[in-house]
């Protein structure tokens, strides 16, 4: 891993990692720590990246795409993730679909806005009860190993997964007076 | 841009069609193996029933079967994946109301090898037929230009739906074409076995071999 880590930042991996794994299309509900990682992915030709209305809509629009070819991630934060569970049932999960997902943690480890607290306790319990492999990543050294092999796993299985990116990895979102 | 001077931009002035009738003549105008998504609900089932033929049935649709206002999204996703593809969307009123922002999304993509059919019968019929608010005056087409689909119209009647559905085939997108249709019970019901939905649909478009 190390070799791999070498001088560059988590959203500098990320961007690396789905490129090696042919993930052309990014769409996102944008979230300021996510920030850097979203100018990253457009500054690339490689990258068809856009907002999306809502992460529902953006993840309808994955799965249209991986079923005609194309590979996609949709990049959130956590209160977004908490309008998902029906998509999830309903969409990606029964129809086999690799739906990959990428959230900012919020909520955690100095929030200061309640309802993001809140909702964020939603998540994993979300993920669990739909058996979705979800990995929270807190270090710079692991965020190659997780990103790559889930990738790779999701796809060789048809299921999806969701990548949370943790405060200890990002810096998180400060408190704002 | 295509000119819609001769197709309504008002609900009230669109005759009042039959769903599977309009969904039949669209299926038959479909010759390049193009993609059509269909919405939940009795959109999807006439798709279906529309779909089959004594030879078999149309392997480049895909049904959802929940993720209600997801059709757009969908088709969009395809549409991006496929660009020398044409790719419809078949949607209903309550369907679309729920997920309007696609709309936008799809405007500001300029999608061109995107169709978007809205059948509007004005209420959640397969609940019920609890009114929806296209029937209290909202307006589809209406909201679809506002969001910068600039080619949106109402099919005035049958012949006019049919006309759209060929302009849309041979004319650069994105597109939107509003279909007030009647109350009638679809003809068939879809088949719900999610993995050979999609297994079927992916092959469809040589996305599997």
């Amino acid at each position: 891993m190390a070799e791999a880590t070498e001088g560059r930042a988590w959203h500098e991996i990320v961007r690396d990692v789905l490129k090696r794994h042919n993930v052309s299309l990014v769409t996102y509900v944008p979230d300021n720590v996510m920030r850097p990682l979203i100018e990253a992915i457009h500054a690339d030709p490689f990258f068809t990246a856009f907002a999306c209305t809502r992460e529902e809509e953006a993840v309808g629009i994955t799965a249209g795409a991986w079923m005609g070819g194309t590979r996609g991630i949709l990049l959130m934060q956590t209160s977004g993730f908490a309008t998902l569970p029906n998509v999830l049932a309903s969409l990606s999960v029964p129809f086999q679909i690799p739906t990959l997902m990428m959230v900012s943690e919020r909520g955690t480890l100095g929030e200061f806005n309640i309802g993001q607290s809140l909702v964020a306790r939603t998540m994993r319990p979300v993920l669990d009860a739909l058996a979705i492999e979800h990995h929270t990543m807190t270090r710079l050294d692991e965020v190659e190993f997780i990103v790559d092999r889930s990738i790779t796993q999701a796809v060789a299985t048809m299921a999806p997964v969701c990548f949370i990116l943790s405060p200890l990895l990002t810096g998180g979102k400060v408190f704002a007076k | 841009m295509a000119s819609l001077a001769n197709h309504p931009s008002n609900r009230e002035q669109a005759k009042v069609m039959n769903r599977y009738d309009i969904t039949k003549r669209m299926i038959g105008l479909l010759h390049q193996d193009e993609a059509v998504i269909g919405g939940i609900g009795y959109t999807n089932f006439d798709l279906w029933a529309a779909s089959g033929s004594p030879s078999g049935r149309r392997q480049q649709n895909f049904y959802m079967l929940g993720s209600m206002g997801l059709a757009v999204p969908i088709a969009l996703g395809v549409a991006i994946a496929q660009p020398a593809r044409k790719v419809f969307a078949l949607e209903g009123d309550g369907s679309v109301l729920m997920q309007l922002g696609s709309l936008s999304t799809v405007a500001a993509r300029g999608q061109k090898n995107l169709c978007i059919v809205i059948m509007d019968n004005g209420a959640y019929q397969i609940t019920g037929g609890q009114k929806t608010t296209t029937e209290q005056g909202t307006d589809i087409v209406g909201i679809a230009r506002a969001s910068g689909l600039a080619q949106s119209a109402w099919a005035a009647d049958e012949d006019a739906f049919v006309e759209l559905i060929g302009r849309s085939l041979k004319e650069d997108g994105p597109w939107l074409i509003g279909c007030r249709i009647d109350n009638q019970k679809p003809v068939d019901t879809t088949e719900r076995d999610p993995s050979r939905i999609r297994d079927n649909f992916m092959r469809g478009l040589g996305v599997r071999k």
